[in-house]
């Protein structure tokens, strides 16, 4: 995902002299293509996010169009002040990137877990969060940030994801999209978890239990039609995400469903509400914390037959 | 583009209104407003280049009040400049009114930023000084800081980041008038060496008594050249809640908002 993201900037960056990157010191072997071809538009701000944000800010208040760029939480919850105040309330023309949402950086420990980071950036006024699901997925919301401008926030995996997507996709913002349609259960997915969800659906199947996955790259906007209609259409809608189960998908889901849908079940399959203090690459800590595909199955599989077993007791 | 007005006219009005700004809104930080008057008032009638008629000319110079709870000083400097009518000033704190206690931008001519939160204005205006060197614009950057705000670590990390990149045409006028919220700014977290520690993250540093004008309007002036140069510190020593006695270097008027009588006292000794 990282790679692709630079990619995909580089090539804006070649046509339009106000696009300026700014790292916080991070993204060895990521920014040199960059910073050597647009030497003029890149800055490294050293190890300094708040005057990172801030230097955005005022940079993009004067016609540039920012990226700010680190990893984990420290371009976000460092700073986040900095976003609310100097960019968000002044809709400046930035886009905050955090590379190794969720755990994506595994043993490297809590610190550098992004777990609430699309809580707190969706309760931001004015500020677009987008949380794709592979490197596809990338190149569509980076197409409709370029256009589009900040306030933003871009979640991304890591390097080397893949795409789970395999036809071209469009995610213009708000958009959700659907791999599958007509199924049992809907699983919804945001982020990089969603080749895991996938995984999830096939084990799924092969229980002869229909589910369809759809991908949220963007939480907010939010894609509320998408909820309502599948309130109608499925048994039960699935969330699942690599974030804290505060203030996520899941609760941008059940918002949804509790002010505008039919009472259909919604499982929120997310992180507990605590530090997270187990050490492990991401795989390992998925299965710890139950993100994998095996326990996702059983969660989903486990609902359907107690729902099931309750109906025909009722019947 | 002066409006024929000397700045000592034009301090002199910025605190008439202070004082029955924040007398009928019953407000706060009248003494931090009262020390800055005549920073403002240089800036806003010798220094800054800026038309209130055009308030988002492109290649105006910039201006961040960085110390936004003196926001009834900078929304008075505003007004006397002509960007908006004077006549509303007396909405300041009121329910309904665009003039909040803090620095707000919104439906304000030629409020450049908002502010409030302590340690914001610097890196802002790193930003766009350095944005003023890569787009080759003729514009300077002013960013007005209180003494206690430099106890904010982004502060010093975006003097850093000037000092290091020469951004030349900015220039932090700190307010130092050695009170803060509690008490002294020597009390509460040591400043001095004050002047050494901007010189040391690679400013040129200038003393000057804050109330004399001819020397706040020599010290702030720099050249709009963007030629990599040492950006400017200023440092001001002002009193805080300059021109009206009963005021003057007292903790007490970070807070407390002047009675009718006091108010008439007040305008008394400021000449409003």
């Amino acid at each position: 995902m990282r790679n692709h993201f630079f990619a995909g900037l580089l090539a804006a960056a070649l046509i339009d002299p106000d696009l300026v990157l700014i790292t916080a010191d991070l993204g060895y072997g990521a920014v040199d293509e960059f910073a050597t071809a647009r030497p003029g538009q890149f800055i490294n701000a050293g190890v300094a996010e708040q005057n990172m944000a801030g230097l955005a800010a005022g940079i993009a208040l004067a016609g540039g169009r920012v990226f700010t760029y680190s990893i984990a939480n420290f371009p976000t919850l460092r700073c986040l002040e900095q976003i609310r105040n100097d960019i968000c309330y002044h809709h400046a023309d930035v886009t905050v990137v955090a590379v190794g949402g969720g755990m994506a950086y595994g043993a490297l420990g809590m610190s550098h877990h992004a777990t609430e980071d699309l809580a707190i950036m969706r309760a931001l006024p004015g500020m677009a969060v987008a949380a794709p699901g592979d490197e596809a997925e990338v190149g569509a919301v980076l197409t409709d940030l370029l256009a589009g401008g900040g306030p933003a926030y871009l979640r991304l995996g890591k390097t080397g994801e893949g795409t789970v997507h395999t036809r071209p996709i469009e995610a213009p913002r708000g958009a959700s999209i659907a791999l599958s349609r007509g199924g049992e259960v809907l699983l919804c997915s945001t982020g990089a978890i969603l080749e895991v969800v996938c995984r999830a659906a096939e084990l799924l199947d092969g229980d002869g239990i229909r589910a369809d996955v759809t991908s949220f790259p963007w939480l907010d906007p939010f894609d509320t039609a998408a909820i309502r209609e599948a309130a109608r259409s499925y048994a039960a809608v699935v969330t699942v995400e690599e974030h804290s189960i505060v203030g996520g998908l899941g609760s941008a889901v059940a918002e949804v469903l509790a002010e505008a849908a039919g009472p259909v079940p919604l499982i929120r399959i997310a992180l507990p509400a605590r530090s997270l203090s187990v050490v492990g690459d991401q795989e390992y800590l998925r299965t710890a914390y139950e993100l994998d595909p095996e326990s996702i199955r059983r969660r989903v599989r486990d609902h359907l037959e107690a729902h099931r077993g309750l109906a025909s007791q009722v019947r | 583009m002066t409006t024929g007005t000397g700045s000592p006219e034009v301090a002199r009005a910025v605190r008439a209104h202070v004082l029955r700004m924040t007398s009928i809104g019953r407000s706060s930080h009248v003494g931090s407003a009262l020390s800055c008057a005549d920073l403002l008032a240089v800036l806003y009638t010798d220094v800054l280049r800026v038309d209130p008629a055009h308030p988002d000319w492109p290649d105006r110079d910039r201006f961040i009040m960085s110390k936004g709870h003196a926001g009834a000083a900078l929304y008075a400097v505003l007004a006397e400049r002509g960007f908006f009518d004077p006549a509303v000033l007396h909405r300041h704190y009121q329910n309904g009114s665009y003039l909040s206690g803090h620095v707000s931008h919104v439906g304000i001519p030629g409020v450049e930023f908002s502010t409030g939160s302590l340690g914001h204005g610097l890196p802002v205006g790193a930003g766009l000084a350095w944005r003023a060197r890569q787009t080759g614009r003729p514009w300077r950057t002013y960013v007005l800081l209180g003494d206690g705000e430099c106890d904010e670590g982004s502060v010093w990390e975006a003097a850093m980041f000037a000092g290091h990149h020469e951004l030349g045409t900015l220039v932090a006028v700190v307010d130092y008038n050695g009170l803060q919220s509690l008490g002294t700014t020597e009390e509460t977290l040591r400043l001095e060496p004050f002047a050494a520690k901007w010189a040391s993250f690679g400013w040129e540093v200038t003393e000057v008594d804050g109330h004399d004008h001819a020397a706040l309007a020599h010290a702030m002036r720099v050249p709009r050249d963007p030629a990599p140069a040492r950006p400017r510190c200023v440092l001001a020593h002002t009193v805080k809640g300059k021109g009206v006695s009963f005021m003057e270097n007292q903790v007490l008027w970070h807070y407390r908002p002047p009675s009718p009588e006091e108010l008439e006292l007040a305008l008394a000794e400021v000449g409003g």
